[in-house]
């Protein structure tokens, strides 16, 4: 086959991702995404034009070299494609289906700028697939063992970014996680029909090939404290995530049937309480219930989807602003939409109200307006004077973002914090004050992205790295955010 | 998974495990629990551990069948293993010297108070020690109590052993008798936790209760255990589990832990169902 010209290239229109159909996909918990065929796969890397400058990596916050592995696909070598990515990324597969690319590297991706971007995230997904599904996960080479440990606290996409880096440089790593299962959010929070587990598990059992140890059940702070791992280990790297639920602080957030979103979905996610009572975790019945999601972030999304999936009769997303202003990814939105998701825009919750025996029955709601701009740049909404209604619902979810757990910070009280409880660290080394300890996620940044999270994970390795090799390089550098 | 070292019997369906967990005895201090889950398919469920044994490496707990997964834990014996167990969890009671310090406990609650009554005797309080049953069978630790607190009263509804009456009489009593009482630490179900502390508000005495409401990850992150204590939010597995009694908001834990009680029945009747199912195939097969 003769090399194709950018001009035959930027002719190629971008292809979709297949589905399942909105009226089939709310009645299982089945992937959304079905994922491109082979063929498809390589016309989509073909319109990939190999640009000189590569404004994709720079959009990429794990930095993936994008257009060797999208040419290697092209060109039918895709075990040689799944080699590059998981040179960068620890898990090509995740990432594919939950990074909001359209933000990040297909946002500045050169064909983008009189075309339709390269669909990056459809094919990282596809040579990740590929790759399980053909050969098995493939063990990238291990440098020689250093002789060194590190552990890291809690196993969530910025501590099995940073796992995965740290194996790879020939370090022995121990991962910490309180919960019975490996993955934090990817495991209890994203949907199956957004992320399968079986996904997640094989590519953390592709960790575990590597030779990362696994330890369930840890609680550090309460199992063991940070002080007692550094005795243990050489360096320790919190990701322990935000792991505190906001609630609204209205009247009424008591009430049965008021769950954060956090709980609902990892009775759902995690427990399976979609399957009581063959799995002994109960959820509230949403069957035939109308179920209010409060929030516009991708949390609320999984949220209301899953509900929908429940059997709600209505499943609603209330929101006090306008969906311009909605943190969700555009796809999660229209998904949502396809499936019968209603929106209730420019609401904001100002009391739950029940009956006697405390169950939900209902939410007053004050009508809003946008206002001037406010600190985020985005229109402040304001109250409509005497809108208020009575909305009668009897699931409320809550996904209105999470604060920072106390527990590393109770259990460490030399390590500093922010008034939020967020840890300080220096950015372009991910050192906190504490001397060998490392931190990054949304224990840094307060609820962020999967991504963001694993691009913290990887900046914390490479500087864990340094240090392990010199330590004494901790007594050089002030942190920049001390203040 | 955690290998259960010694199983025993307390009372009805009140068992008592020693199981292996060199970490979490080595850390515990009094107050505070563990979430265990019983199978792979298990919910995760709080117990407050009762005792450890840092030389051997042990935890105890004392299990009170209830629901499925506390009917299913009481099924298993020496040798076999808990599937998940974490912790410590939630903070430690506050011990001081108060100087006389109450500590009572209903039914399996007394498996939760004897820590705490033991570390008060240990703070140099004179410890009274009341443990209520629904009759005699449902005293426990009544032997345990004995080593530790100065004073012990058992009590029963029906007047088969002890003091003939409720917990709460039997306090009433102690303060009518005119004695002074600096501390009172009520452990049990939540229409007696709710009891003993409105029978030492009028006295203003210093009055904590332990909650135990429905969780899941039992660290923070899913806020399924919130109560109102002094009309606040509170999350019970990091905030707790131990509450000014004055302050909880009965009523609302009570209703809170109805939640999903038409659930746990029907898992509860589905075990029962299924055992019983297993009880005649073995029947059947020795004949």
């Amino acid at each position: 086959m003769a090399e194709l010209s950018n001009k035959d290239r930027m002719k190629i229109q971008r292809h979709p991702m297949p589905e399942q159909e909105p009226e089939e996909r709310i009645k299982n918990f089945k992937e959304v995404n079905l994922g491109y065929d082979l063929q498809t796969a390589i016309e989509e890397a073909q319109r990939c034009i190999q640009c000189k400058n590569k404004p994709c990596v720079e959009g990429c916050p794990v930095r993936i070299d994008i257009p060797a592995f999208i040419k290697q696909i092209e060109l039918g070598n895709f075990e040689e494609a799944a080699r590059i990515l998981k040179r960068d990324n620890a898990l090509p597969a995740v990432c594919g289906r939950v990074c909001p690319q359209e933000e990040q590297c297909e946002a500045v991706c050169t064909v983008g700028k009189k075309n339709e971007p390269v669909a990056i995230g459809y094919l990282e997904r596809w040579a990740a697939d590929w790759e399980r599904m053909n050969i098995g996960i493939q063990i990238p080479e291990l440098k020689p063992k250093t002789g060194k440990k590190v552990a890291i606290v809690g196993g969530g996409p910025a501590g099995l970014s940073c796992a995965g880096d740290l194996i790879q440089m020939g370090h022995d790593v121990v991962v910490f996680e309180a919960l019975h299962e490996i993955g934090g959010v990817l495991m209890y929070g994203i949907p199956e029909f957004r992320l399968p587990k079986e996904i997640v598990k094989k590519e953390v059992d592709g960790l575990r090939a590597m030779g990362v140890e696994f330890r369930t059940n840890q609680v550090i702070g309460m199992t063991d404290t940070v002080d007692e791992l550094l005795k243990e280990f050489d360096a320790v790297f919190l990701g322990v995530g935000a792991g505190l639920p906001y609630f609204l602080n209205i009247p009424g957030e008591h009430l049965n049937g008021v769950y954060s979103a956090n709980e609902f979905l990892t009775r759902v996610n995690l427990m399976k309480a979609y399957d009581f009572p063959n799995n002994d975790t109960p959820m509230f019945d949403v069957m035939g219930k109308d179920v209010a999601v409060f929030g516009g972030g991708n949390t609320a999304m999984d949220a209301v989807r899953t509900a929908k999936r429940l059997g709600a009769r209505k499943a609603m997303i209330i929101y006090r602003r306008t969906e311009k202003e909605m943190p969700a990814r555009v796809e999660e939105i229209k998904h949502a939409k396809e499936e019968g998701v209603e929106f209730f825009l420019l609401h904001s919750p100002i009391e739950f109200y029940g009956d006697d025996e405390g169950w939900l029955k209902g939410v007053k709601l004050q009508e809003m307006e946008l206002g001037e701009p406010d600190a985020s740049g985005r229109r402040r909404p304001v109250p409509i004077e005497g809108a208020i209604k009575d909305f009668p619902i009897q699931v409320a979810v809550v996904a209105i973002g999470n604060g920072s757990n106390p527990i590393i910070s109770n259990t460490t009280p030399d390590l500093k914090v922010n008034k939020w409880g967020n840890i300080l660290v220096d950015e372009k080394t991910m050192r906190t004050n504490k001397k060998g300890v490392f931190a990054g996620g949304d224990i840094v940044t307060g609820g962020a992205t999967v991504i963001l999270a694993m691009g913290a994970g990887r900046t914390a390795a490479k500087s864990i790295d340094d240090y392990l090799k010199n330590p004494d390089v901790w007594l050089e550098e002030k942190h920049n955010n001390e203040q | 998974m955690n290998k259960i070292v010694e199983a025993r019997f307390l009372g009805p369906d009140v068992k008592l495990f020693r199981i292996e967990a060199p970490k979490i005895a080595e850390k515990r201090k009094a107050g505070q629990f563990v979430i265990i889950r019983v199978h792979e398919k298990g919910e995760r469920i709080p117990l407050t551990i009762a005792d450890s044994n840092i030389e051997d490496g042990t935890i105890t707990i004392i299990v009170q069948g209830i629901g499925k997964t506390t009917k299913m834990l009481n099924t298993f014996e020496a040798g076999d293993s808990i599937q998940d167990l974490v912790g410590p969890l939630g903070k430690p009671s506050e011990i001081e010297y108060f100087g006389t310090a109450v500590s009572i406990g209903g039914g399996v609650g007394t498996a939760i108070a004897y820590p705490t009554a033991k570390a008060l005797k240990e703070a140099g309080n004179h410890v009274i020690s009341i443990i209520g049953g629904r009759s005699k069978e449902y005293v426990i630790l009544e032997d345990e109590m004995k080593a530790v607190a100065d004073e012990v009263y058992p009590c029963t509804d029906d007047g088969s052993y002890g003091f003939h009456g409720f917990v709460t009489q039997k306090l009433q009593e102690l303060i009518d008798e005119g004695r002074k009482l600096d501390f009172v630490l009520a452990i049990g179900p939540i229409p007696m936790m709710e009891a003993v502390a409105k029978v030492t508000k009028p006295y203003g005495i210093k009055t904590v209760v332990s909650l135990n409401p429905i969780m899941v990850d039992g660290t923070g992150m899913c806020g399924g255990c919130r109560a109102l204590v002094d009309n606040k939010v509170v999350f019970v597995c990091v905030d707790g589990p131990e509450f000014d009694a004055h302050k909880v908001d009965f009523n609302v834990l009570n209703k809170r832990n109805r939640m999903y009680l038409s659930k746990e029945k029907q898992s509860l009747e589905e075990f029962l169902h299924k055992c019983k199912l297993e009880e005649k195939i073995k029947e059947a097969a020795n004949g």
